[in-house]
């Protein structure tokens, strides 16, 4: 069954791959579709079996083997892989069922679904990964999905140059890993997970000479796959990829750069915490970059404008909980974060799909308003969706992101109490930005114009562009919004419905006082590490704070953006400083543009003329100067007629030395 | 076996012989020589499926040796290993596919099939020879026909490119040649088998004034690198290839990157690792650091390249420079990875050059901004050449990822800095791969000759098949290659340790902490 689960997705993304076009638009769409549903129900199946006790190993066949280093393709399923099952095959499958209604005016389907299909597949070959290896063939795999889809609409080129950036920043991250993992063979002599963990604590203070230091193992190799995480779930430093993969269909989004890949990260840390938990300093940067993270993301999420960025930073924002949440050692605690936010994210974002869809391909929330009218059951989910992440009690951000800052509160040292400011700045941040964009976007005026008046062409920012818009039903210039289709709002309502429901079903399994029949052996904690425990014993004040955060940021946006709706633009003049520097998202993208790309061709430039060039040729041209007109006669007869004869010749030089062998 | 052996290596060279006996110019003549030469590089491929069969990969002895006196106290003899094997298969698999690809040469179609047919006995003789001199021969002569592939059926400026690889490849192999003499007069013989076993001197002495540690082991050393440095090729001896690449015809850019290049590593392992372990040892830093350079500088340059070919010609060198790392990091994994990187690399590159082949056909251009778009006329063409650009990033699941990770696996261990530089290639690969990907495939199309570019006929798509089949199932199951190699590779360190000792561990295990105490 676990084999079935991984491998329905692959069989589906073929089928639709080579196929697509002998079988038509609807199979190719609906035959992986239906194939993911299948996967669903079984992980669902395989995460009871294994609440139940029951742990599963499927070895396939040999993959590397060389020497002491032998790797085989495996698929397990503990506690830990289960929940992630469950989660992947899940959203995939709504996603898939959204992407029927979403995609329906795009005439490459079958290249879509066989791509969302590969991405499952890859995601589900990382989560079920035995050794480091395999995690990396996933965690490669999901790259380039991730790369395909970003970069969908191949015509449109900001969806290339989006696509191409999130690969090569992911290949940031995975140097960091390979380093990771060539220490972890060194080190262990395997790369298997069972292996290594247990001879882990062994080498808690064992040292080698990495580059000019000599460094603790553990910490070294905990620091270094960690920046392999950092890439992939687009961390402080690592980030600047995730807003421009929103060039991607919005599905996608959904999928990938939010409730799945991009949580790669958080799952790698919670496996790999038989590591981290005797590299205190490895976690302990984890916590300060995922605080880091939360913070730069919701600072940057508060100004902008485009409705799916906004919805990116705050999914870069969350992950920073999780991650912190992680680098305190409340594992648990950033697995539960990750299985919530996964249901109202993906809401969030299939929502917005249907609010873009509606407004026909417009993503600027400054052009919309009013909508709830016209898309009320849209406008009702997303409500929903956004009481989710801002942590109304008794629904699931709740339960997950009040635990984080409890965490936050009991952890040790300088990085949690920076962590817990962080937090609950954040859980302010997050609300008002959240709300900010249902009022602009289901409330005030209607700054769009109905039919028959022409629509005014944006002319800011390139994705507003309608890339396959040639293709388009309607035309740009009429504005009817419209309610989606069944295909898209039944799984907007089955994640409104996990998004409602999730935190209360699951909180005492995942995080309660059984969470260590829950987790069992998946996930380890040191011998020191008790903050499980100690997060359940907080103040009271504690307990309240996030509450008295979220109703805070309400109040703001609804003063902002409902009230007084003069004043956000006099804020940000009074602030401009702070405002640009907010929505130019602190300058990252021109400072690696100056400080990486620049550079690296201007050197490459001048290697290839100064160095191959001038140097290198410049040398060898001067000698063989000299014996070359010699030769030179020689070459200008032989293409001159006289070829055959040398090939001839050649040929007689050989045939001697046949007939001596022979002889 | 040793009869199947010489049959598989003479008969490509006999196919090309009879061609002589052909006469005339016409079309009739020029597809029954096409169709000859196919057949013959087909039939090759039978033969040597049959040494596949019976080759046994968990014995690092030579198999299927053919012995016989020669002229002048030399033997003729022939034999294969772990190392040598794959590298025949790997020649005999490519060369129909070669001759598929030069379907379309209509100048000179006669000399043009005898060169390549010459030039793989000529190859195959490489990997095969068990005699120094006949080895040096196969290894020297393999440049004539390769020379004149370029010089005659080249592009605009092939009498230079052509000249630039005759004299950089032919200047290194004479210091190769004294190397041999001298070895020779050392042990008595040029038996390859038995020069394996004796051990070369490495006591240092002094040369006016200069102290040469490792002695004559290498002075050796050092003439066989001079030669297989530039076959590689390792920087800074690398810029003959962007140029021979760039006026070679499709199929010798072929033949070059997934077979002439392989003959450097090959030699690598035949003869400096195992003949001189003391050298080597005491020159692994010096190739590290060659090989870390190459692979970075490569990169770079390969960035900014506007030339198609020039563009996939530096990104050799790179993955040439993973192969020296490996190869000198003296571990196990680090063989295994340089010697499954070569084969991996035979595949990928040989298929890249074949894909700047299909779109050159038609456009008549290798400029990488004439192009733009090339997806949306030629879908079927786009997805292969994805498939290749992947495996040439290194993508796990394709060739391409095995030997990179493994090197990379064994420099660790030997320098974690070489490591760490090497790693580097990984971002800037995924850089100048995607973005050669991006201006060719992806955007709108702007030159209207791309808009009637048709899509790959049944003959194209006959060429990639057999190379994503055997990219991808080496990449998902590289067991058997690994096997030949790792047999050899064990056999060679077993030595090789005996000679310079064994590495210690890079950490070692201190006791464990005390018992995790059970927590509320």
């Amino acid at each position: 069954m676990l084999t079935a689960i991984v491998f329905l997705p692959l069989i589906g993304s073929l089928i639709s791959g080579f196929f697509g076009k002998r079988l038509g638009e609807t199979l190719a769409q609906w035959i992986p579709t239906g194939l993911l549903f299948v996967s669903a129900l079984f992980s669902w199946i395989v995460f009871a079996q294994t609440l139940g006790g029951e742990d599963r190993l499927v070895r396939l066949f040999t993959w590397i083997s060389s020497g002491e280093l032998q790797t085989d393709w495996a698929l397990r399923a503990d506690p830990l892989t289960a929940v992630m099952l469950v989660v992947v095959t899940t959203v995939s499958a709504l996603v898939h069922l959204y992407s029927v209604g979403y995609m329906a005016e795009d005439p490459s389907k079958a290249r879509f679904f066989s791509y969302l299909s590969f991405f499952t597949f890859a995601m589900l070959m990382l989560v079920t990964a035995d050794n480091f290896l395999q995690m990396f063939f996933g965690w490669e795999g999901v790259g380039v999905a991730s790369y395909l889809l970003i970069g969908f609409w191949h015509q449109k080129d900001s969806a290339n140059a989006a696509s191409m950036k999130a690969f090569i920043v992911n290949r940031v991250g995975d140097f960091g890993f390979l380093l990771g993992m060539f220490g972890v063979f060194a080190v262990f002599r395997s790369l298997d997970f069972d292996t290594v963990f247990a001879a882990a604590p062994q080498y808690a203070e064992s040292t080698f000479h990495f580059l000019w230091m000599e460094v603790k193992v553990l910490e070294a190799i905990c620091f270094l796959l960690f920046i392999g995480a950092m890439g992939k779930s687009a961390q402080f430093f690592l980030h600047t990829w995730l807003p421009d993969a929103m060039e991607g269909p919005t599905p996608v989004s959904a999928l990938i750069h939010a409730a799945t890949m991009v949580t790669a990260g958080v799952v790698m840390i919670c496996r790999l915490s038989p590591l981290f938990e005797w590299a205190p300093g490895a976690l302990a940067f984890v916590t300060f970059i995922g605080a880091t993270t939360a913070l730069f993301a919701a600072t940057v999420g508060l100004v902008q404008n485009d409705i799916k960025r906004i919805i990116a930073y705050s999914t870069c924002s969350q992950l920073g909980y999780m991650f912190f949440a992680a680098g305190l050692g409340a594992y648990p605690v950033a697995m539960f974060h990750l299985f919530t936010h996964a249901f109202f994210k993906a809401l969030l974002f299939l929502g917005a799909g249907s609010v873009i869809h509606a407004m026909h391909h417009e993503q600027d929330i400054r052009k919309m308003g009013g909508l709830w009218r016209y898309i009320p059951l849209t406008f009702v989910m997303m409500v929903v969706g956004t009481l989710a992440i801002t942590g109304l009690p008794l629904l699931s951000g709740f339960y997950s992101k009040d635990a984080i800052i409890e965490v936050a509160f009991v952890g040790k040292g300088w990085t949690a109490q920076y962590a817990f400011f962080v937090s609950l700045l954040v859980a302010a941040m997050t609300s008002f930005y959240s709300w900010r964009l249902i009022f602009k976007v289901f409330f005030g005026p209607r700054v769009w114009k109905d039919d028959p008046d022409p629509y005014p062409t944006p002319v800011e920012e390139a994705h507003d562009d309608h890339a396959h818009g040639d293709d388009h039903g309607h035309g740009h210039h009429e504005l009817h919004p419209h309610e989606s289709p069944k295909t898209m709002l039944i799984p907007i309502g089955v994640l409104t419905v996990g998004a409602i429901l999730a935190g209360a079903i699951f909180a005492p399994g995942f995080i309660g006082d059984g969470y260590e029949e829950f987790w069992r052996g998946s996930i380890f904690f040191g011998p020191n590490n008790h903050v499980m425990h100690d997060f359940h014993y907080v103040p009271l004040w504690v307990k309240f704070a996030p509450f008295m955060m979220m109703v805070t940021g309400f109040f703001i946006a609804w003063t902002l953006y409902e009230r007084r709706r003069d004043l956000p633009a006099k804020l940000a003049r009074s602030q401009e400083a702070l405002y640009t520097f907010f929505l130019n998202r602190w300058w990252f993208d021109q400072a690696y543009d100056f400080l990486f790309v620049k550079p690296a061709q201007a050197l490459g430039r001048f290697l290839w003329k100064k160095g191959d060039g001038a140097t290198i040729d410049g040398a060898i041209d001067g000698a063989s100067m000299k014996i070359a007109p010699a030769i030179a006669g020689l070459l200008r007869r032989a293409q001159s007629g006289y070829v055959f004869h040398y090939a001839f010749a050649m040929i007689l030089g050989v045939v001697v030395l046949v007939g001596l062998a022979v002889v | 076996m040793g009869y199947v052996l010489n049959a598989v290596l003479w008969l490509p060279l006999i196919g090309g012989l009879i061609l002589l006996l052909l006469k005339g110019d016409g079309p009739a003549e020029r597809l029954l020589i096409k169709r000859w030469s196919l057949g013959i590089s087909v039939l090759t491929f039978l033969i040597s499926l049959i040494l596949l069969f019976s080759f046994d990969s968990s014995s690092p002895a030579f198999q299927f040796v053919v012995d016989r006196p020669w002229l002048a106290g030399l033997n003729y003899k022939l034999g294969v290993d772990g190392f040598s094997f794959p590298f025949l298969m790997l020649t005999t698999a490519l060369m129909p596919i070669v001759f598929l690809a030069s379907w379309n040469v209509e100048t000179r179609v006669r000399e043009y099939f005898i060169a390549f047919l010459v030039l793989e006995t000529l190859m195959i003789g490489v990997f095969c020879a068990l005699d120094m001199v006949l080895f040096y021969l196969f290894f020297e002569a393999g440049l004539i026909p390769m020379f004149l592939i370029i010089g005659v059926w080249g592009g605009k400026r092939r009498i230079y490119a052509s000249f630039k690889f005759f004299l950089y490849t032919l200047l290194g192999s004479l210091l190769m040649l004294v190397a041999m003499i001298w070895m020779w007069s050392y042990a008595g013989t040029t038996d390859i088998e038995k020069l394996l076993v004796t051990d070369f001197p490495h006591d240092g002495f002094r040369v006016l004034g200069f102290m040469v540690t490792g002695g004559a082991q290498t002075l050796l050393w050092l003439a066989f690198f001079a030669s297989f440095a530039v076959k590689m090729p390792m920087w800074p001896v690398h810029t003959w290839l962007p140029d021979a690449h760039v006026e070679a015809p499709t199929a010798g850019s072929v033949v070059l990157a997934s077979i002439l290049l392989k003959m450097g590593g090959y030699g690598f392992v035949r003869f400096n690792l195992p003949m001189f372990p003391v050298a080597s040892d005491l020159m692994a830093n010096f190739v590290f650091t060659l090989s870390v350079i190459g692979i970075v500088y490569a990169s770079l340059v390969a960035l900014v390249q506007e030339d198609m070919k020039k563009l996939v010609a530096y990104s050799s060198v790179a993955h040439m420079g993973f192969v020296t790392m490996g190869l000198f990091s003296g571990t196990q994994q680090g063989i295994d990875g340089a010697m499954f990187q070569m084969l991996s690399h035979g595949f990928i590159a040989g298929a890249l050059f074949l894909c700047v082949g299909v779109v050159y056909d038609r456009l008549h251009t290798r400029e990488i901004a004439a192009y733009g778009g090339v997806v949306n006329v030629m879908p079927m063409f786009a997805v292969v050449f994805l498939f290749f650009t992947m495996g040439n990033v290194g993508l796990p699941g394709t060739s391409g990822f095995v030997g990179e990770f493994l090197t990379m696996t064994g420099a660790y261990e030997a320098n974690t800095w070489v490591a760490f530089f090497a790693a580097t290639g990984v971002i800037l690969s995924a850089g100048y791969a995607l973005w050669l990907y991006r201006r060719v495939a992806f955007g709108t199309i702007t030159n209207p000759h791309v808009a009637e570019m048709k899509e790959m006929g049944r003959r194209e798509i006959a060429l990639f098949a057999p190379l994503v089949i055997a990219t991808l199932y080496f990449g998902l199951y590289p067991k058997p290659a690994l096997d030949a190699f790792g047999t050899s590779t064990a056999h060679l360190l077993t030595r090789y340790e005996a000679a310079v000792g064994e590495r210690p561990p890079i950490a070692l295990p201190g006791a464990a902490p005390a018992a995790a105490e059970a927590h509320h």
